[in-house]
């Protein structure tokens, strides 16, 4: 399962060569042309086929190949290794967990003071990233510094697997479902140049995305990626943002744009003349690829899908392979149907 | 098998407190051949017995010695099943900011994978991330309908972290249960090791249940009444050097090991474990616990009408965590410290904890001679 390649993959964002290896080995029978640019997204071109008369149609899909992780930043004296966070990652989920540190996968753990040793009230404080340390078990600063380099990056040491009634769990779900994603829809033709763009820095302030979008300059864009998806029981009566298993997730507006309502009624119809399961992701949660590529130049009309993911950003994350399919089955029932043109505003 | 290998095994294994018996399988399947015997106590802790060799001539029984660890883990216990996720208690002391986006195993009718989930930072406020959270707020999430967990779990069933073990530089390793299977491994390879050596005592090796209970130490209570040992050493884990601890609480990692004093060590065997661990130049630090070691030692020593007993401590970090790390250095020298502590046991040994070497004054903490006053009594 290219899924399971590319979760298991280390990609933070910065250092994202893996995964693009990968993707590139997955796409480039499908794809009539690639390319990488100069910051490191993924550029795909698929040259449309079976067009009736010219199309000026120029459609970009984004997902983005990097993940949240660690930036080794400082060795200490005794060989402990200070870091950064890359991303958002909340504090509380780093405690009592293995990384793997650069190139070399150098294995170490984030410790915490023994509970033995506590003051009651520390067991209530939150320890922030600036206290932790990796523990690579080095002697002293030299040996520290003989396997791990500053500006090393980590990644957390979880596997991809099968878990419960047929769902994933992994690290990197986001956004290596929406590149899964994007790499199934590539395998089909369409009747009109289709872009199909793995982007770089997506965690880090979208940066891939903006510079890619400018280069392509499409008409359209659909971003392709895992969202959040906090459906687990709560005191308060808030909004889970999306549901494990209710379908592909579509984005009315988040934090970073307003999607265009013509890609969402495109996506809605489609998803109900199929009998494919949708949703909305709660408006105004987290933020997207989309946010750069609807103000690219002139302005793409845009929208977001997405396959619910819960404990994103976390070591751990799960999605549904059932959610996935249906992603990947409305995608590729709605995109054929671009051929006609997008109607007024 | 080596004592890392074996030490994998151990931590590998799902054994919370009260639940031992895979563990105790691998605990037996290891110590077998290194046996004469072998008994299961009722409670569920494993004794090996490897009959020392005596003079033919001497017709008393052996002397004995028992050493020991315990292979209890602390783990997490289902307290409820809320919309198909599970709510949970401990079973033993766990930091509560440890657990956020854990791996675990149910332990349901079958094992079941599971995620302690944790709530995405997109949707929590500056506020909510910095509270730690509850434990009545953390969830399992097994990825099954809500009927299927109810079919499959129920309240009570035992919830251990999934981790495999890590290698790290200098051979150190990181895992979880460490503490205490880490002294059952230390504890195997010192019967190894006197397969190949002369020994006149027999040797109990023992590898307890239900220390994490923190209350009775049962395992250790019970099986030691069951061996009635003349010493017993009891192997824990202990503080190693590491971030924000102070230099007077730890034992150093990688640099041998602690042998502790304090009112629950007899001074005879402490005094006999630093002159065995100088004699065969193995590093250690002498520690002292004023009081509670919280070990099964603080058990031991008050079996039957007492057992002089002595300490061992394995230096760990981050202990009750998942990425408990240790240096299989120091493993390996305990083994051998206990193989030649074994070993130089005999007879003087015996009668100076007796208190009937000459020359000697009355030992403080030695054992009475007890049957002889019982009987004046009567």
């Amino acid at each position: 399962m290219l899924l399971e390649k590319l979760s298991n993959a280390r990609g933070v964002s910065g250092n994202e060569g893996q995964v693009r290896e990968i993707l590139i080995d997955a796409v480039k029978a499908h794809v009539t042309e690639y390319r990488v640019d100069t910051i490191g997204n993924l550029i795909t071109y698929k040259k449309a086929r079976g067009a009736r008369g010219k199309s000026d149609l120029k459609v970009m899909l984004a997902a983005h190949m990097d993940e949240v992780g660690l930036l080794i930043v400082h060795h200490e004296s005794n060989g402990y290794l200070r870091f950064r966070k890359v991303g958002t990652i909340d504090d509380r989920v780093l405690l009592s967990k293995v990384v793997l540190i650069g190139k070399d996968k150098v294995p170490g753990v984030i410790g915490v003071k023994p509970i033995h040793l506590l003051k009651s009230k520390e067991q209530e404080q939150v320890i922030d990233t600036e206290s932790m340390t990796i523990d690579i078990g080095a002697k002293s600063k030299e040996d520290a510094q003989s396997a791990v380099k500053i500006g090393d990056y980590a990644t957390f040491a979880t596997e991809f697997d099968e878990i419960g009634d047929g769902l994933v769990k992994g690290k990197a779900l986001d956004d290596r479902t929406g590149c899964s994603v994007l790499s199934e829809i590539l395998k089909h033709d369409y009747p009109f140049d289709l872009y199909g763009v793995f982007t770089v820095q997506e965690e880090v302030g979208v940066r891939g995305a903006r510079v890619a979008a400018f280069a392509v300059d499409p008409n359209v864009a659909f971003v392709l990626e895992s969202t959040v998806c906090d459906d687990s029981p709560k005191k308060k009566d808030i909004s889970p943002t999306t549901r494990l298993g209710n379908g592909p997730a579509i984005t009315i507006a988040d934090r970073s744009f307003i999607a265009d309502r013509r890609l969402v009624n495109l996506l809605t119809a489609t998803a109900r003349e199929n009998r494919i399961p949708f949703q909305f992701k709660q408006p105004m949660v987290g933020s997207t690829d989309a946010g750069h590529i609807h103000i690219a130049k002139q302005g793409v009309p845009s929208v977001a899908v997405a396959v619910p993911t819960r404990y994103i950003h976390s070591p751990v994350s799960l999605l549904s392979l059932q959610d996935y399919q249906h992603t990947v089955a409305l995608m590729t029932k709605a995109l054929p149907k671009l051929a006609k043109g997008l109607e007024d505003l | 098998m080596s004592v890392k290998d074996f030490l994998q095994k151990l931590s590998e294994a799902n054994g919370v407190t009260g639940y031992e018996h895979a563990v105790r399988e691998l605990v037996i399947e290891e110590l077998r051949p290194f046996a004469d015997e072998i008994l299961v106590t009722p409670m569920g802790s494993v004794i090996a017995l490897k009959r020392g060799v005596r003079d033919p001539k001497d017709k008393t029984p052996a002397p004995k010695v028992l050493i020991e660890g315990h292979m209890d883990e602390i783990g997490l216990m289902v307290t409820d099943i809320d919309h198909g996720f599970l709510r949970f208690t401990e079973v033993g002391a766990f930091d509560v900011r440890v657990l956020p986006a854990q791996e675990v195993i149910v332990h349901g009718k079958k094992p079941l994978r599971g995620i302690i989930g944790s709530r995405p930072p997109h949707v929590l406020s500056d506020e909510e991330r910095d509270k730690v959270i509850p434990m009545h707020e953390l969830f399992v999430d097994v990825g099954l309908p809500e009927d299927s967990v109810c079919e499959l779990v129920q309240v009570g069933d035992l919830i251990t972290i999934a981790r495999k073990m890590a290698t790290l530089k200098n051979n150190l390793v990181a895992g979880k249960a460490f503490d205490d299977r880490s002294a059952v491994a230390a504890v195997a390879e010192a019967l190894r090791q006197l397969s190949a050596t002369k020994h006149t005592w027999d040797v109990y090796a023992v590898a307890n249940v239900q220390e994490e209970d923190g209350a009775w130490f049962g395992g250790a209570f019970t099986s030691t009444y069951k061996v009635n040992p003349d010493v017993a050493i009891a192997l824990d884990v202990s503080h190693a050097d590491q971030p924000n601890t102070a230099e007077v609480n730890v034992v150093p990692l990688n640099e041998g090991m602690g042998i502790a004093m304090g009112p629950n060590i007899h001074p005879l065997v402490h005094q006999k474990l630093v002159d065995v661990a100088k004699a065969n130049e193995i590093p250690f630090k002498a520690t002292a616990y004023p009081g509670p070691t919280g070990t099964d030692a603080w058990a031991i020593q008050i079996v039957r009408e007492g057992i002089p007993t002595g300490l061992i401590d394995i230096p760990l970090r981050y202990m009750h965590t998942s990425v408990e790390t240790l240096s299989i250095g120091d493993l390996e020298r305990i083994g051998r410290l206990l193989a030649n502590f074994c070993a130089s046991l005999d007879d003087k040994f015996l009668r100076e904890l007796k208190g009937e070497v000459n020359g000697r004054e009355k030992n403080m903490g030695a054992r009475p001679a007890p049957r002889k006053r019982a009987k004046k009594r009567r």
